[in-house]
């Protein structure tokens, strides 16, 4: 605990300022961003008057729409996907022990590490090799797209949420399932009735953040989609090299606010209360209510 | 009498008492039907991996010792290390150079302004701290396109730091399409990246160390280089670690910010996939990447290991 | 086939890699007891427990349940339930719900669950509690809740692990009575472990004495207490001096200063052996007063300690220290320290024992 130290009053002013300011950079881009979303002037950094046309132009862009709704699939498929194959992996790391199980888990932490760019590349080339591959063996012309980025969202979706899983089942009083084992529940129902709703708000928690990398995802998706599937965020990238307009800060503000949005949830869902967090759920202070039997015995 | 006493079990039971009796076999046997039971809940996970990441690295790793064909197609039989060679061209060293200082920058800088911050932090009251640390995280959830998007907005010709400029004097300036603006938007994207580590690293440390310090007539500015710094030291290494990567790779940060004389290392390995389409030289630098990134890892995790 | 023992252990080896957690044990365990299995941390009581379970399988050995082999039965096969130390509730059901989990489980019909739910709940006599969540109980009552939920199953044998260890004294001492009285009531076997030699006394009708994997003593409290099998037994239950010497005769043995006091066991002569002799078996006598016909030895007095309702006496021997404790009464008279002191006590209250 370092707790708090008086300081001389030079030091402690310089300190609030770097702090305010610290506050200042952070935020002063993204509420400049949201506010000139609103403003009426082609004229991007300057103020017109309020109005909701960009927006408007939002909806009505095909484009734009057909890059969303992309974007939204993948998030769905990839998301289903990787929480289940995450959770299963989490489970297996954390309850059982297994012959290249330090092996596994090495390789499950090198999505969360390795560089944006290098995973691009590496799915690139492996879809590149794959299709040719499967083009010269069956014949099928398949071509990059909405699978390929699918595929490429799963790899590093796994492992987000195996580690948010891994850390909630770390946390969890293991006795629990021995004691549903003693009261007769086959492994099965002891992780349906007794694991699983202790580790649902991980779950939860992971999926929403699956959901969160994957409509953020740029590089990767990029050199993971082919023609005529792209997401939302790899279009607009392309929109911005081209220039700066009112519709990209309209864009740039929904996907701002979902993004924000979706992890706001995932917190929320990770802090549920109701489940005995780290084996040391609350306990009520004991009263020393004398029962009718003590009663009897210390008369 | 118990609900146990159906017929079934009870004959099974009593057939079968001679073998339930317990033998190191067994014992075993349990184990390795245990062990089998996990490896078959990772096992999905494992081959999708295997399939899809593993596989794709080594993919990788192989082209980066393949040629580059004469129409920009990629000659897999024979084997060279020309794409690594390509390292020592003054072009790619430039661009190494530049993309390691950059990075570098930007971690020094973020030290500078995360520093004070952190301390300050972990020297507020927890509910204080708590909304304090909440604050600093909200930006940085915002997607990562939009956080560089809102820099480009601002750091244009009509941008609000060029009024701000006009307003001192300086006349309208374009920041856009430097070094600076991308150290800008690499500062910005990754400054919770040092702060988080500082201030878990601050917050431990035992405060009446410092008092005591204080104490012995040493000033604010000594019990900082000779106290507090040194004790803060795996935050510091951790907070530099998480900055200092991204920042090598950066792509989408100088691509919105950055122009054609601040090529960087991430938009030079994009280059060589899309347009000069030089796979194996792409793929060669990308190992590079992660290699530097690795080793990275490896001083971390030394380094954690030793001040536990 | 079926005998009356609820659990009859033979033979039982645990070893987890190359530590030998239990060593061929031998235990028998008779139906309606409330037997205690006591001794130090990591002598294998909870293991044991736990075969008894089935939360481990033994590596070697019989184990039988009312003569039913079950050794190699997974625990939700077996007709024993548990009381874990931290009562391991399910965090999210409610008093109700963790009650009745065993019955779904067996998919016991929907109404009768109801009965013997209620039934159960008003066993540990915690009616008006079945909504809250363990979170919402104290301590005391948790444990309630784990009690009842083992019970409701009705099982032909109930294991507590150390369920006592996070109550404090006085609701620990409330607890060791009911848990008493409830075993009474429903008249099932109850296998208890516990490092605490005070609880494992007071409501046990049988003890097995543990240390390091082996089964060293079982008995009823007295005769454990009275009568230990060996140093550690003694040591262990209770406080006890122990004075080391020889066997010389079927009721003398040679203390290790020579003096030779009446003791009397049946080991050959010239084994090593500890006569342990408790506090407040000895009274102190000033020198040469001692009574007849009782063993004694000389010494000075070192150190009075005043507990309120007791008074122990330091007694300085040439080679060691001996406690005497005696009862707070006015009417003894106090000795003074540094007095030389004989203490004394009656052959029989010194028991032989060996390592």
């Amino acid at each position: 605990m370092i707790g708090s130290m008086r300081l001389p009053r030079r030091t402690r002013a310089g300190l609030s300022i770097n702090a305010l300011l610290v506050y200042v950079f952070l935020y002063a881009p993204i509420v400049l961003l949201v506010v000139f979303s609103f403003s009426d002037n082609r004229n991007v950094g300057q103020w017109g008057g309020f109005t909701l046309d960009w927006y408007q132009e939002f909806g009505d862009n095909e484009s734009l729409q057909r890059a969303l709704w992309v974007s939204v699939r993948v998030a769905l498929w990839s998301t289903v996907i990787s929480v289940v194959l995450g959770t299963l992996a989490a489970l297996a790391l954390e309850r059982f022990s297994f012959r290249g199980k330090k092996v596994f888990d090495g390789l499950l932490y090198l999505p969360i590490i390795i560089p944006d760019v290098t995973m691009a590349v590496m799915m690139l080339l492996f879809f590149s090799q794959a299709l040719d591959v499967a083009d010269n063996l069956f014949g099928v012309g398949w071509t990059k797209g909405i699978e390929t980025i699918t595929i490429s969202h799963i790899a590093f979706n796994i492992s987000f949420v195996s580690v948010v899983v891994r850390a909630r089942l770390a946390g969890m009083d293991d006795t629990l399932e021995e004691a549903a084992l003693d009261l007769y529940a086959t492994r099965w129902r002891t992780f349906r009735y007794v694991t699983l709703p202790q580790i649902a708000p991980g779950v939860a928690g992971g999926a929403l953040l699956a959901v969160t990398l994957s409509l953020d995802d740029v590089v990767v998706t990029q050199f993971s989609s082919g023609p005529g599937a792209t997401t939302l965020p790899v279009y607009v990238f392309g929109l911005i090299r081209r220039g700066v307009t009112p519709l990209i800060n309209a864009t740039s503000v929904i996907m701002l606010t979902a993004s924000i949005v979706l992890v706001l949830l995932s917190l929320l869902a990770q802090r549920s209360s109701g489940t005995a967090f780290a084996g040391r759920g609350h306990t009520e202070p004991d009263r020393h209510d004398p029962l009718p039997i003590s009663q009897k015995e210390t008369s | 009498m118990t609900v146990l006493e159906d017929a079934n079990d009870g004959a099974a039971l009593r057939a079968d008492a001679e073998a339930l009796v317990a033998t190191p076999e067994f014992e075993r046997a349990a184990a390795r039907a245990e062990s089998r039971r996990g490896f078959l809940l990772a096992l999905p996970a494992y081959a999708y991996l295997v399939l899809f990441f593993a596989l794709p690295l080594v993919i990788v790793f192989v082209y980066s010792f393949a040629t580059r064909n004469q129409f920009g197609g990629t000659d897999l039989s024979g084997w060279n290390v020309d794409a690594y060679r390509t390292l020592g061209d003054p072009i790619v060293r430039n661009i190494l150079l530049r993309s390691l200082w950059l990075a570098t920058l930007t971690t020094v800088i973020c030290l500078v302004l995360g520093y004070p911050f952190a301390y300050y932090l972990a020297t507020r009251t927890p509910t204080v701290r708590n909304l304090m640390l909440v604050f600093v995280m909200i930006p940085f959830w915002a997607n990562f396109l939009v956080r560089n998007y809102a820099w480009r907005v601002l750091l244009g010709r009509d941008g609000l730091v060029s009024d701000a400029t006009e307003l001192v004097g300086l006349g309208p300036r374009e920041f856009l399409f430097t070094n600076t603006a991308v150290m800008i938007g690499l500062v910005y994207g990754f400054l919770p990246f040092m702060i988080l580590p500082l201030y878990a690293s601050i917050e431990r440390i035992d405060g009446a160390l410092l008092e005591a310090s204080r104490d012995l007539y040493a000033s604010g500015w000594q019990t900082f280089l000779k106290v507090l710094l040194p004790l803060s030291r795996p935050g510091v290494v951790a907070g530099s670690i998480l900055v200092f990567v991204p920042s090598l790779g950066a792509y989408v940060t100088p691509e919105i910010l950055g122009g054609a004389k601040t090529t960087l290392l991430g938009s030079y390995i994009v280059t060589q996939f899309l347009t000069a389409r030089n796979w194996p030289v792409g793929a060669a630098l990308s190992f590079v990447l992660m290699a530097i990134m690795g080793a990275a890892m490896i001083v971390y995790f030394r380094n954690e290991g030793r001040n536990l | 086939m079926t005998t009356s023992a609820a659990v009859e252990i033979t033979g039982i080896t645990k070893r987890f890699d190359q530590v030998i957690a239990v060593d061929t044990m031998d235990l028998t365990i008779a139906d309606g007891e409330f037997f205690a299995l006591l001794g130090p941390s990591g002598c294998g009581k909870t293991t044991t427990l736990r075969m008894i379970a089935g939360l481990e399988f033994p590596t070697a050995g019989s184990l039988r349940i009312f003569g039913e082999e079950v050794g190699t039965l997974p625990p939700n096969k077996r007709p024993v339930n548990t009381v874990f130390q931290n009562y391991a509730l399910f965090p999210h059901m409610s008093v109700v719900q963790n009650v009745a989990f065993g019955l779904k489980m067996k998919k016991v019909p929907k109404a009768e669950i109801a009965d013997r739910v209620r039934e159960a709940i008003g066993l540990v006599r915690l009616d008006g509690m079945e909504s809250r969540r363990s979170s919402q109980l104290s301590g005391g009552q948790q444990q309630r809740v784990a009690l009842a939920r083992a019970l409701v199953n009705r099982p032909k044998v109930l294991l507590l692990d150390e369920p006592l260890g996070a109550l404090d004294l006085k609701l620990r001492q409330q607890m060791q009575r009911e848990l008493k009285q409830l075993q009474r009531e429903v008249g099932i076997t109850f296998v208890f472990v516990t490092h605490d030699q005070e609880e494992a006394l007071t409501i046990s009708d049988r003890i097995g004495v543990m240390n390091e994997g082996e089964l060293l003593q079982v008995g009823e409290p007295e005769e454990i207490y009275e009568h230990p099998a060996n140093r550690f037994v003694a040591n262990f239950i209770g406080q006890t001096n122990l004075l080391d010497g020889t066997v010389e005769s079927a009721d003398t043995v040679c203390l290790a200063n020579g003096a030779r006091i009446h003791a009397e066991s049946d080991h050959s002569p010239g084994t090593r052996v500890a006569v342990s002799l408790r506090p407040e078996r000895a009274s102190l006598h000033a020198p040469g007063e001692a009574p007849d016909g009782m063993a004694s030895v000389e010494g000075s007095l070192q150190q009075v300690t005043y507990l309120g309702n007791a008074l122990v006496y330091s007694v300085g021997l040439d080679w060691m220290q001996l406690e005497v404790r005696s009862e707070n009464r006015p009417d003894i008279a106090r000795l003074e320290v540094g007095d030389p002191v004989t203490v004394a006590w009656r052959p029989g209250a010194g028991t032989v024992v060996t390592d």
